[in-house]
């Protein structure tokens, strides 16, 4: 495994720091979508936050990832072993799994076991990707340029949170439930109003346009090249802190309280947006919360709400073209409204 | 700067590319012919002979790109054989890109991967592999005018050089030894750029309206090679006004003026276009930190200013950078349009009416599974009646074609005279309802607008909201009307996507009361007979257009040219966004 560059060495965007952070917190949320500039670290912040995650749980030798606090979630095998009494558990990290755009099906879905096949002529299932990327995060770099074959794949299985593969006799369904991550630029093309509706918060990323922190930016960049391992010993405290953070804030999550006052802001905001759909709603009240978690709040406040709502509503306008603002606007526009 | 200089600053070019290969590369705009081949030579010179030399054509399928499964060896050896792809191979040396300004964004993104992560990762054929592809890139673009390579990939690559500026006469052959670059290899990592010198570059990239964080950076790479190649322990100003001239350089949008310029100098014919974003901040930026170390910034920007032609530059301060501006990202949208020349492989899929079997990748398919499958039959006692080969429903393999031709619609929008303002806001309204809608049918836009003396393509073919409304902003207006130049463009652009294999829609916004001929000169009558014979090609070209006639009172002048075109005839007086895209949706349906 390649040394990557440290989430928290990542200088400013803050925005998009911010969408991983509570994906992370509450995988709930439902996913993170970065659109922006070309070079701004957008992927660097997704293969990054794969250090980052503080290990889960897992049953040992599973190739589902399975939860052992979750029994009713097994997949087949855990089952098996549990009833046997011989279920082990093990710290492992949390899956961050790359889908390239060149990905064929078979390995997205899973499929025969080549190699079984051919040297023992037995059929077993191969899981794929979606297996790998259980209880994690399933990335796709230059989400806008996969193919639609693809695309439709994964709105299937990320709806159903499930993996039903049906081939050459063989009937396999397992659990697939995973946060999905997607960056781009939006000059290449757009994202199919279904797969963008799957994404639970979207961030706009920008190159950051202040001397100091381009410098900054070129400076870590600079010393990361050069001694990619003495850079990262140089931030295994803050990393160590912020993963810290995460733990805190996801034994906080529960505790946290929405008030009907909150619940009513959200509503009127995405009403006043016109967004489509409870989702909306949904996904900003939980991203609220996963943020008043990761700060120590003990209710969801105004502030929360205002703060998130761009990322969560942003993609879910309906499209105006002849409204020259941008979405980012419109919600500004709608936050001001809505919060006085 | 004299061509001498220029050419030997190419050749450094080359040297300095070899010394640090890896994840970056070189931009060689020039048609092919001797300079090229000649630089060529010298960068094989360089690199050692035991480095990789790999070239990527045009059109390379997915699978050869990226590796998969090697079915021959697979066969025999009786387990999985990965076979690799072209950038696997690639590993340790350098890959050729031909004709990048053509290549689809589809493979273009397999290579900007592998350039970043040093390393492809397949998911195919039932294989999961990581293999390293640490490699540089040469990318020859062959680009006329406002094709260019990928932006996505120019990011990437550190020196662009233009050598269709040198006649052969004019380049000689240095010597370039590849002991030289060895040398310089193991002397790179221990140099260093100080703090002061980061802060100068990134201040003059700033300066220069350099947005991309990715030019500081490389400019930074190519200071240190340039001073591993002279033999320096450390980065000197040298080094660094080198990688200024040939990294930062040829990315400049525009240059601070050394004094307060003369704005009423040279009037401008248009509005200026609204300032990139970062224009004012940056140079604000500028003001507030003076501590930086201005000399060596200073010494940046005059390498940089002297690397630059001077037509070049005096356009750079002329439009604010706004000709090189535009042309970012540009070809990865002309490619993605272009989808008929790729192979679109195929899918596994079933047999239904109208879909077309691979055979040869449904054998490829079936072939692993034979001992298997064989085994089973055996076992199930079906042995007698075995046909050569056990294929089943799962091996099918469908050749993938377009469901539908692409359509993409051109408008063609009259901005002459008064009414100019009025027809662009309507037209920029139609294109961006049309996309909005279209996206499902996967349809393009583009816009040409002509007046004064010349049509201009204002939004090349796109199906990006995002890009079309930046294009779109601040559209100029007023002038005469030289419909004939309108109506060239619109054939010149509907042949050329018709060339891609897509279906062009012209949608014409005109009173067809042409006052400027094909050659630009005023005068009615010689107007209109141009504008009649350039809407003829239309009509032999047999090219789908709608012409609609936007004036308050639609006269005989607007019926006629639309009968020249053999293009409908809609006469729209104070049409709208809405009406238009309308009209457009049941005319091209």
């Amino acid at each position: 495994m390649a040394i990557v560059f440290p989430f928290s060495a990542i200088v400013g965007q803050d925005e998009m720091k911010l969408a991983l952070l509570i994906a992370a917190v509450d995988p709930k949320v439902g996913g993170v979508l970065a659109f922006g500039d070309r070079g701004a670290g957008k992927s660097t912040a997704v293969r990054a936050l794969a250090a980052l995650l503080p290990k889960m749980k897992v049953v040992v030798g599973c190739r589902y990832n399975c939860d052992p606090e979750h029994p009713e979630r097994f997949c087949e095998d855990c089952k098996e072993k549990q009833a046997a009494g011989k279920l082990k558990t093990v710290q492992a990290p949390v899956p961050v799994v790359d889908l390239p755009l060149g990905a064929t099906e078979d390995r997205v879905v899973g499929a025969l076991d080549l190699e079984r096949a051919l040297a023992r002529g037995e059929k077993a299932f191969e899981p794929g990707l979606l297996a790998r990327a259980h209880r994690g995060f399933l990335y796709i770099d230059e989400a806008n340029l996969l193919e639609d074959h693809l695309v439709d794949l994964l709105l299937d299985v990320a709806a159903s949170g499930e993996n039903v593969v049906e081939r050459e006799g063989l009937s396999v369904r397992h659990p697939a439930r995973f946060v999905l991550v997607g960056t781009g630029n939006p000059e290449e093309g757009e994202l199919r109003p279904q797969l963008l509706d799957r994404f639970g918060m979207s961030v706009e990323v920008k190159t950051p346009d202040d001397l100091p922190s381009r410098m900054e930016v070129v400076r870590r960049r600079d010393a990361f090249e050069n001694d990619p391992a003495g850079f990262v010993a140089s931030w295994t405290k803050e990393e160590a802190k912020l993963r810290k953070k995460i733990t805190t804030a996801r034994e906080r999550l529960p505790e946290v309280t929405v008030s009907n006052a909150a619940l009513e802001r959200a509503a009127t905001l995405c009403m006043t947006l016109g967004t489509d759909g409870l989702r909306g709603e949904l996904t900003l009240m939980r991203a609220a919360r996963a943020l008043a978690a990761i700060e120590h709040a003990k209710t969801v406040t105004d502030d929360h709400l205002k703060r998130i709502a761009p990322s969560a509503l942003r993609h879910r306008l309906r499209r105006n073209p002849l409204d020259d603002a941008g979405s980012t606007v419109r919600v500004d526009r709608a936050i001001a409204e809505v919060f006085g | 700067m004299n061509l001498a200089l220029a050419w030997s600053d190419a050749a450094t070019a080359a040297q300095l590319f070899a010394v640090d290969p890896v994840g970056t590369g070189v931009l060689l705009r020039s048609r092919a012919g001797p300079v090229r081949d000649r630089w060529l030579t010298m960068l094989r010179a360089a690199l050692p002979p035991t480095d990789a030399h790999k070239h990527l054509p045009l059109h390379i399928a997915e699978g050869r790109l990226l590796g998969g499964l090697d079915l021959s060896a697979t066969l025999i050896t009786g387990r999985p054989v990965a076979e690799r792809g072209l950038l696997a191979e690639a590993d340790g040396g350098v890959l050729v890109l031909a004709m990048a300004e053509r290549m689809p964004s589809s493979t273009t993104v397999h290579v900007t991967a592998a350039m970043d992560s040093h390393e492809t990762l397949i998911e195919r054929d039932g294989l999961s592999l990581r293999m390293p592809a640490r490699f540089g890139v040469i990318a020859l673009d062959e680009g006329l005018e406002d094709e260019f390579a990928p932006a996505a990939l120019r990011d990437r690559l550190a020196f662009h050089l233009d050598l269709d500026r040198f006649a052969f006469r004019d380049t000689e052959e240095f010597d370039i030894t590849a002991s030289d670059i060895d040398t310089a290899r193991a002397r790179l990592p221990s140099i260093r750029a100080t703090d002061e010198q980061i802060e100068a570059v990134c201040t003059a990239a700033a300066a220069m309206g350099i947005i991309s964080l990715r030019a500081p950076l490389l400019a930074i790479r190519a200071a240190r090679a340039a001073a591993a190649l002279s033999g320096h322990s450390e980065i000197d100003k040298e080094d660094i006004s080198l990688a200024a001239r040939l990294v930062l350089a040829p990315r400049a949008l525009y240059f601070p003026q050394p004094e307060q310029p003369d704005q009423s100098e040279p009037p401008p014919p248009e509005p200026p276009p609204p300032p990139e974003d970062n224009s004012n901040d940056n140079q604000d930026q500028e003001q507030q930190t003076p501590d930086f170390d201005k000399a060596l910034e200073e010494v940046i920007l005059a390498a940089a200013k002297a690397a630059i032609p001077d037509d070049v530059l005096a356009s750079l301060r002329a439009s604010s950078g706004r000709s090189r501006a535009r042309s970012s990202g540009k070809a990865g949208e002309l490619q993605k349009s272009n989808k008929r020349g790729r192979p679109t492989g195929t899918l596994r899929g079933e047999l239904r009416a109208g879909a077309k079997l691979s055979v040869i990748e449904t054998l490829r398919a079936a072939a692993p599974w034979q001992p298997l499958r064989r085994r089973e039959a055996a076992a199930s006692g079906r042995d007698s009646a075995q046909p050569e080969i056990l294929i089943r429903k799962d091996d099918f393999r469908i050749a993938r074609f377009k469901m539908r031709t692409e359509t993409t619609t051109i408008f063609v929008v009259d901005a002459s005279g008064s009414a100019a303002l009025h027809r662009l806001a309507e037209a920029k309204g139609a294109v961006e309802l049309l996309l909005a809608d279209c996206y499902v049918r996967r349809d393009q836009v583009s816009m040409i607008a002509f007046r004064g003396e010349i049509a201009e393509i204002l939004l090349p073919p796109t199906r990006s909201l995002t890009r079309a409304k930046r294009s779109l902003a601040g559209l100029p207006g007023g002038g005469g009307t030289p419909l004939a130049a309108g109506l060239d463009a619109a054939f010149a652009l509907a042949d050329s996507i018709r060339r891609k294999g897509q279906t062009p829609t012209v949608i014409m916004l005109t009173d067809g009361r042409a006052n400027i001929a094909r050659d630009g000169a005023p005068g009615r009558p010689k107007a209109e007979e141009d504008a009649l014979a350039s809407a003829r090609q239309l009509r032999a070209a047999n090219i789908n257009a709608v012409l609609i006639d936007m004036s308050p009172r639609p006269g005989p002048q607007g019926e006629k040219i639309a009968k020249e075109m053999g293009a409908r005839y809609l006469p729209l007086p104070y049409a709208n966004a809405t009406v238009l895209s309308q009209a457009v949706l049941a005319s091209t349906q």
